[in-house]
């Protein structure tokens, strides 16, 4: 379990970098020292999967150039002493990068192991604000046709909140939404980016 | 012949062809539907020519929506651009056509036709009443055996003159191809605009070529897979309005909406039945699909007709309302499956290589289009039974097909790899004739309405 924490740790900062590197337009030289942080990134994050053979790592071979990325979660990087507890700046500083969302293969909708650490890390949070309630998107790649992906992000949101509650979640403060294939995180049309919007992120309701 | 008996001669016959209607006074009579399963194939290879000049306007005057002499070359400039877009004919005019004389919308001058060449000829006038509105008669000629095919009349209200040449040129259609007409009706669509990941989605509306295009939503709220009523006057779609994906019936002249059913459930891929009485739709309920009908009225309770635990969603009526196809992913992945009304004998029909989705019902209930998804998306047709299986369209990624109403003519989608942009395009049933359709921003989610009355 702490290896699959580690895991998705490396592969969000990997994400992380890459989308803030590529947001807007990149200047060349910006661009080529983040390609070589990145080898390094994967490369390390690469072992550690061998390693432990778990989650595929062909789902993160590097983009290609000119894959632009969303602006997605909401996360200013606002002093520590100004974040309120319980806010959903709070939620995603103490998730880690990324952690508010799980990952699913084509067409599934079934919580690995490495998802499943990442939503104990959400009922961790939930547990120490009691009051909070989270809405659980669920998202689609755009390799699918519209209806059938409205309906397998249900499934995917489903998913996530039916894990959180059988690790002692109210499944009333969870609510569930599907946004089909209609809000992309990451926008190329390539196989890493399908990957990222095949999704189930966590957002808390303020 | 004098201006004067030929007014008298002109008046005899407007009184035979339009008669005592007042709106859209004739429609030809519908070609025979066949019911056998065979295709029936445009013949390509016997394209016609068809001249169109100008309709002459006797004693032209200023209408509210311009003076008749003008909308007599543009009435025939849009029965010009309906036949030739619907691949069937080569059209010549009315640009580069000599102007005829009023005396000639009923004597023709064959000879001359003969000599452009051409096969077929158009004429026709445009004259404005007392009341303001227009009569506008037109006539189809056989220019090979000099005799007259066919001739109509209709009266309407000069900003519905589009309406008038889209009549025309569906007569001229259906009796030259011996098909059911199309070209007067409508089609909903959402108009997209912004960055891939802030799309903007609004629910518009146009007229089949494009024309008298109007938006519906202000696009704060993303809307989806629009359905016009059968008899236009409203739409289903799916708003985010509250948050949440939920099927809304949309009045168009009230311009109000409600909910089609009080639930906290998302509820999305809303169809009408053929009638208009009834809605079929999709309803997620802790995560699993399953399709639901309820009656178009808002009261009743909805029918429950799936039950499996995998996704069931979309569907569409056959013709006659006895049938549904729909999609379901029960055996793994994405297939074809059909039932009857009530939820019973269901079956699978789709057994190629692939995930099949989308189907929808042609109107002359003959084939199924579906988009079937192999790496690429790909528009297709079969047979009720899966058999016959066709391809239409090689792209990237072609979606949602949706009927002409004579069931001849496909449009769906095409999304672009990358930029995620969106267009509408149609294909005819052999696979040719694949165009884009004109629409201000770009469009998807393409629906057919039927012939207007």
């Amino acid at each position: 379990m702490g290896t699959g924490i580690a895991v998705s740790a490396f592969r969000y900062y990997f994400l992380y970098n890459f989308r803030d590197t590529h947001a807007g337009k990149p200047k060349e030289k910006t661009m080529k020292t983040n390609t070589i942080k990145m080898a390094a990134i994967l490369l390390a994050s690469t072992a550690l999967v061998a390693g432990c053979g778990k989650k595929k790592v062909e789902a993160l071979p590097p983009v290609a150039e000119g894959t632009e990325y969303a602006q997605p979660q909401p996360a200013p990087p606002a002093p520590v002493n100004q974040i309120v507890p319980g806010s959903q700046e709070d939620f995603l500083q103490q998730v880690g990068q990324f952690g508010d969302r799980i990952l699913f293969e084509t067409d599934r909708f079934n919580v690995d192991a490495e998802d499943q650490a990442t939503l104990q890390r959400q009922a961790q949070w939930l547990a120490l604000h009691p009051n909070a309630r989270i809405t659980v998107e669920g998202h689609a790649d755009e390799r699918g046709t519209r209806d059938y992906n409205l309906a397998l992000g249900e499934r995917r949101a489903n998913s996530a909140k039916n894990y959180l509650t059988s690790i002692g979640v109210d499944a009333s403060r969870i609510e569930t939404v599907s946004y089909g294939k209609e809000r992309p995180s990451a926008l190329g049309s390539d196989e890493q980016a399908w990957a990222q919007n095949r999704r189930a992120v966590t957002v808390t309701v303020q | 012949m004098t201006s004067f008996s030929f007014y008298r001669k002109l008046a005899s016959l407007l009184l035979l062809i339009v008669g005592s209607h007042s709106v859209m006074a004739q429609t030809p009579p519908p070609a025979p539907a066949t019911d056998e399963p065979e295709l029936v194939e445009f013949d390509t290879s016997k394209t016609r020519s068809i001249a169109v000049p100008a309709l002459v306007a006797p004693a032209p005057v200023d209408t509210a929506a311009g003076n008749s002499a003008a909308l007599g070359r543009q009435i025939a400039e849009v029965i010009s651009s309906d036949l030739r877009a619907s691949g069937v004919f080569e059209t010549q005019g009315p640009n580069g056509l000599r102007a005829i004389s009023l005396g000639e919308v009923t004597a023709p001058q064959f000879d001359y036709w003969k000599g452009r060449p051409v096969e077929q000829l158009v004429q026709g006038f445009v004259r404005v009443g007392g009341d303001g509105n227009l009569t506008v008669g037109c006539y189809l000629y056989d220019v090979g055996f000099g005799n007259e095919t066919t001739r109509l009349g209709f009266n309407v209200p000069p900003r519905e003159w589009r309406r008038a040449a889209h009549k025309c040129a569906d007569a001229i259609y259906a009796k030259l191809t011996g098909e059911l007409p199309f070209f007067d009706s409508r089609i909903a669509y959402i108009a997209e605009t912004g960055p891939k990941g802030k799309r903007v989605k609004r629910l518009a509306i146009m007229d089949s070529d494009g024309a008298n295009h109007r938006f519906i939503t202000n696009g704060q709220s993303t809307a989806l897979t629009p359905r016009f009523s059968p008899n236009y006057k409203s739409i289903l779609y799916l708003s985010y309005v509250d948050g949440n994906p939920r099927i809304y019936v949309y009045d168009i002249d009230a311009g109000r909406q409600r909910l089609i059913t009080q639930s906290r459930n998302p509820t999305f891929a809303p169809r009408w039945s053929p009638d208009g009485q009834t809605i079929l739709y999709s309803m997620a309920v802790a995560g699993n699909t399953d399709i639901y009908k309820i009656s178009a009225s808002g009261s009743g309770t909805p029918v429950k007709l799936t039950t499996s635990p995998s996704i069931d969603v979309g569907g569409s009526f056959s013709p006659d309302g006895r049938q549904i196809v729909f999609e379901s992913d029960r055996s793994g992945s994405q297939q074809i499956y059909v039932m009857n009304a009530d939820g019973s004998s269901q079956r699978r029909i789709s057994f190629g290589s692939g995930r099949y989705a989308t189907p929808e019902w042609s109107p002359r209930a003959d084939l199924i289009a579906y988009t079937r998804i192999a790496g690429d998306f790909r528009v297709g047709t079969m047979r009720p039974d899966g058999s016959g299986e066709r391809l239409l369209t090689d792209s990237w990624q072609d979606e949602a097909p949706t009927w002409a109403p004579n069931g001849r003519v496909i449009q769906f989608f095409r999304t672009a790899k990358g930029s995620g942009k969106t267009s509408i395009w149609q294909v005819d049933l052999t696979g040719s004739n694949e165009r884009q359709l004109p629409t201000p921003v770009d469009g998807s989610d393409p629906a057919w309405g039927p012939v207007l009355p």
